[in-house]
C-alpha cells in the first residue's frame, strides 16, 4: 500500500493481482485484440501512404486545363430552333486563356504551394526505323521540378532540359533501345518535328509513364506543338493534398478553367481506400465489442466471487460509489495494460511481416510507417473500453444489499 | 439516557413475500444498551435475531420505529449518512470471519479505517499493528489471511471490528465456528476490550455456555423481546 493510493486502486489491484488466472487471461484476450488492431491499421497506414507516393509522384495535386470546347446552336433573331442536331466538337490542344494571369493569381493564393505551366501533347518518338507514340510533357524545370521531382526519379544522366535536350523513361529506352547521348527525333501530327539529345533516364514507379511520358523544355514543346506562347495546363500543389478537391472546385468557379483534382482522376483508388478504410473500422468496433465482452464477463464472474467481500467493505462503512469505482478501475487496468502488451505485439509482428514480405522485385511490400500516436490512441481507447466494459458489473456489485451479500 | 449507545424503540421488520402478502418479523421491539454494556442476543433460529441484528447494524431499515445510535436518530438518515455512521460506531464480526483474501491481515485490519479516510497512512498500520499484536498475532501480520488458522482469523475479525474504535461491536455467532479453545480465546478477548475501553458488545449466540459469561441476556422469540435480564453470575464476579 502506497501512500497516494487511494483506497479503491489499492483494492482493485490487489483484487486483479488476487485473479491472477482471469486477469492473466483477459489480459491476453484484449493483447491479442489490441494486437490485431494496431498491426492492421499500420499496414493500411503504410500501404496507402505507398500508394499516394506513386500517385502524386508523376502528378500535381490539381491541373488546370482549357475548358472543353462546346458547339452552340445557332438562334435566329425570333428565337426559334434552326438547328437540331448539334455535334461535339472535336477538342484540338489549345493554350489556356490567359494562362499567365491565372498562374499570377493561383501563386498568391496561401493553399497554393507552386504553380506550373505546361505543353502536353501526342507525338511520334522515332529512332531508325522504330517508333512509339508518346505524350511530350514541355516544362520550365524552375517551376515544374518541384512539383514532380523528375531530377530525383532520374536513373541515369540529369534533368538541365536545354532547348535540344529530352529526358525520357527507361521503359521507352529499353523499347527503342536508346541510351544516354543518342538522338530522338519527335515528330508532332501536324508534321512539325524536333531532335533531341537524351540526358536522363527517369523512372517515375508507374510503368506507363515511364514508358510513355518524355519531357522536353516549354519552349521546345511549343514549337513543336504549335502553341508558341501557350500552357496546354497548369499544373498546382497544395498545402493540403485532402484539400484538392474543394480547391479544384474554387479555382474552377472564379477563373471558368477546368480544374482536375487528383483525388477524381484517382477515383477508383480512393473508392479502394474508402472500402478498406471501412473495413478496417468494422474490424475495430468488432473487436473493441469482443475485448468489452470478455473484460464485462471477467468481472461479472469476479463480483460473484467476491459478493461477501463486497458485502463485509459495505458494512465496514464503503460507499457504494467506493465499490463501483474498485470495478471500474480494474476494467480500465485490464484494457490498458492489455493494449500495451498488445501495442507491442501489433508493432512486433509489424516489423517481422516488413522483413519478410517483398514484392516481386524485392522491394518493400509496404512502407513501415511507425506512427506513436497508434498506441497511445490505443491505450486510451482500450482503457475507455474497460471501463464501460466494468460499467454493468461495478454497478451490480455497487447495488449488492450487504445484508443479502454477507449471509450469501 | 445519554449514555445510552443504542435505543430501540417499537421497530417492526416485515418482509414481502409476494405483494400483497406481507410477514411481519419483528414486532415492537423496544431495547437499550448502555456504554459498556456485554450483552447476550438468543434465541431459537427464525426467531428475528438476524433480522434484528441487521437493523441495529444499520444494514437494513426497520418498517417502522426509531432506531437512535450513539445518540443519532438514524430513520431519516439517507443511504450515504447511514454507511457513514455505519462505518464510524459499529464493528461487525461474523460466525465466518469475512476477511478479504486478497490483503494481509494488517491490511484487513486497517480496512475501516482505510475505507473511511481513503488513502493509507502510518497511523492506520501503527493502529492495526497494536490490536495484531495485543491479540497475539504479531508475527502473522504481514502474512495473507488465507494462510491463518480459523481461530487467527477470527481474531484478527475482531481486531478489525475494533480498528476505528466504535461504540458497539455487533457479533453474529463471532464463535459458532471454531473450537472450543480458540472460541475461548475469542471471547475473552472481547471480554478484556469490553472492560478496558467501555465498548459495548451485543453478542448473537446460541452457545448457552458463552451467554452465562455476558452481562446481560436478552431473548428473542417469534419476533418478540420475552426476556432481558442481568446475568448474576458475572455480576457478581465484577
Amino acid at each position: 500500500m502506497r501512500r497516494w493510493q487511494p483506497f479503491e486502486w489499492i483494492a482493485a489491484l490487489r483484487f486483479l493481482l488476487e485473479g491472477r488466472m482471469q486477469s492473466l487471461f483477459i489480459v491476453a484476450g484484449v493483447t491479442v485484440g489490441v494486437g490485431v488492431i494496431v498491426f492492421m491499421s499500420a499496414i493500411l497506414t503504410g500501404m496507402t501512404a505507398n500508394m499516394m507516393k506513386r500517385i502524386l509522384n508523376s502528378q500535381a495535386h490539381i491541373e488546370l486545363v482549357p475548358a472543353d470546347e462546346i458547339a452552340r446552336p445557332l438562334r435566329g433573331g425570333d428565337a426559334v430552333l434552326r438547328l437540331e442536331t448539334v455535334q461535339r466538337p472535336t477538342q484540338r490542344i489549345r493554350s489556356i486563356d490567359q494562362w499567365q494571369s491565372i498562374r499570377d493569381r493561383l501563386t498568391r493564393e496561401p493553399e497554393v504551394t507552386h504553380v506550373a505551366a505546361t505543353v502536353s501533347g501526342s507525338a511520334l518518338a522515332v529512332r531508325g526505323s522504330a517508333s512509339r507514340s508518346v505524350t511530350v510533357v514541355a516544362v520550365e524545370p524552375e517551376t515544374y521540378f518541384p512539383i514532380v521531382d523528375l531530377p530525383g526519379a532520374l536513373t541515369e544522366g540529369h534533368a538541365r532540359l536545354a532547348s535540344d535536350e529530352v529526358v525520357i523513361g527507361t521503359e521507352l529506352a529499353k523499347e527503342l533501345g536508346v541510351s544516354i547521348g543518342d538522338r530522338l527525333r519527335l515528330t508532332s501530327a501536324t508534321g512539325a518535328s524536333v531532335n533531341q539529345t537524351i540526358t536522363g533516364l527517369f523512372d517515375l514507379g508507374n510503368r506507363g509513364v515511364n514508358l510513355r511520358n518524355v519531357y522536353v523544355a516549354l519552349r521546345t514543346g511549343q514549337a513543336l506543338l504549335g502553341l508558341i506562347g501557350g500552357a496546354t495546363a497548369l499544373e498546382v500543389t497544395l498545402t493540403d493534398v485532402y484539400a484538392a478537391e474543394e480547391v479544384a472546385r474554387a479555382i474552377q468557379a472564379s477563373t471558368g478553367v477546368e480544374a482536375d483534382s487528383w483525388i477524381t482522376t484517382n477515383a477508383q483508388f480512393f473508392t479502394v481506400m474508402k472500402t478498406q478504410f471501412s473495413t478496417n473500422t468494422s474490424i475495430r468496433v468488432l473487436v473493441a465489442l469482443s475485448v468489452a465482452f470478455g473484460i464485462a464477463s471477467v468481472l461479472v464472474v469476479s463480483v460473484v466471487q467476491r459478493s461477501k467481500e463486497i458485502g463485509i467493505l459495505r458494512a465496514m462503512g464503503a460507499k457504494r460509489g467506493q465499490i463501483l469505482r474498485i470495478f471500474l478501475i480494474q476494467g480500465g487496468v485490464l484494457g490498458l495494460v492489455g493494449s500495451l502488451f498488445g501495442s507491442a505485439m501489433g508493432i512486433g509482428s509489424l516489423t517481422i511481416f516488413h522483413a519478410l514480405m517483398r514484392n516481386a522485385d524485392g522491394s518493400e511490400f509496404f512502407p513501415l510507417v511507425l506512427d506513436w500516436s497508434l498506441p497511445a490512441w490505443a491505450a486510451a481507447l482500450a482503457t475507455l473500453t474497460g471501463v464501460f466494459a466494468a460499467a454493468a458489473p461495478a454497478v451490480r456489485a455497487a447495488r449488492l444489499d450487504p445484508v443479502v451479500a454477507i449471509r450469501g | 439516557m445519554a449514555d445510552d449507545v443504542l435505543a430501540l424503540e417499537a421497530v417492526t421488520k416485515s418482509f414481502a413475500v409476494g405483494t400483497p402478502v406481507e410477514v411481519e418479523v419483528l414486532h415492537g421491539i423496544d431495547l437499550t444498551l448502555a456504554r459498556g454494556e456485554f450483552v447476550a442476543l438468543i434465541g431459537p433460529s427464525g426467531s428475528g435475531k438476524s433480522t434484528l441484528l441487521n437493523l441495529i447494524g444499520l444494514l437494513d431499515r426497520p418498517t417502522a420505529g426509531r432506531i437512535a445510535l450513539a445518540g443519532a436518530e438514524t430513520t431519516r438518515l439517507d443511504d450515504r449518512d447511514l454507511t457513514r455512521l455505519r462505518g464510524r460506531t459499529i464493528g461487525f464480526v461474523f460466525q465466518y470471519h469475512h476477511l478479504i483474501s486478497a490483503f494481509t491481515a494488517e491490511e484487513n485490519v486497517m480496512m475501516p479505517l482505510l475505507v473511511d479516510r481513503g488513502f493509507p497512512d502510518a497511523t492506520m498500520r501503527a493502529r492495526a499493528r497494536d490490536l495484531l499484536e495485543r491479540f497475539h498475532l504479531g508475527p502473522w501480520a504481514e502474512q495473507g489471511v488465507a494462510s491463518l488458522s480459523g481461530g487467527q482469523q477470527q481474531r484478527v475479525a475482531i481486531a478489525r471490528a475494533l480498528a476505528m474504535d466504535p461504540a458497539l461491536v455487533l457479533a453474529d455467532e463471532p464463535t459458532g465456528n471454531l473450537d472450543t479453545r480458540s472460541s475461548d480465546v475469542a471471547f475473552d478477548l472481547m471480554r478484556e476490550i469490553n472492560r478496558e475501553r467501555g465498548t459495548t458488545f451485543l453478542i448473537v449466540t446460541h452457545d448457552p455456555r458463552l451467554a452465562a459469561r455476558c452481562d446481560r441476556i436478552v431473548e428473542v422469540v417469534d419476533g418478540r423481546l420475552v426476556s432481558d435480564r442481568p446475568n448474576v453470575a458475572t455480576n457478581g464476579a465484577l
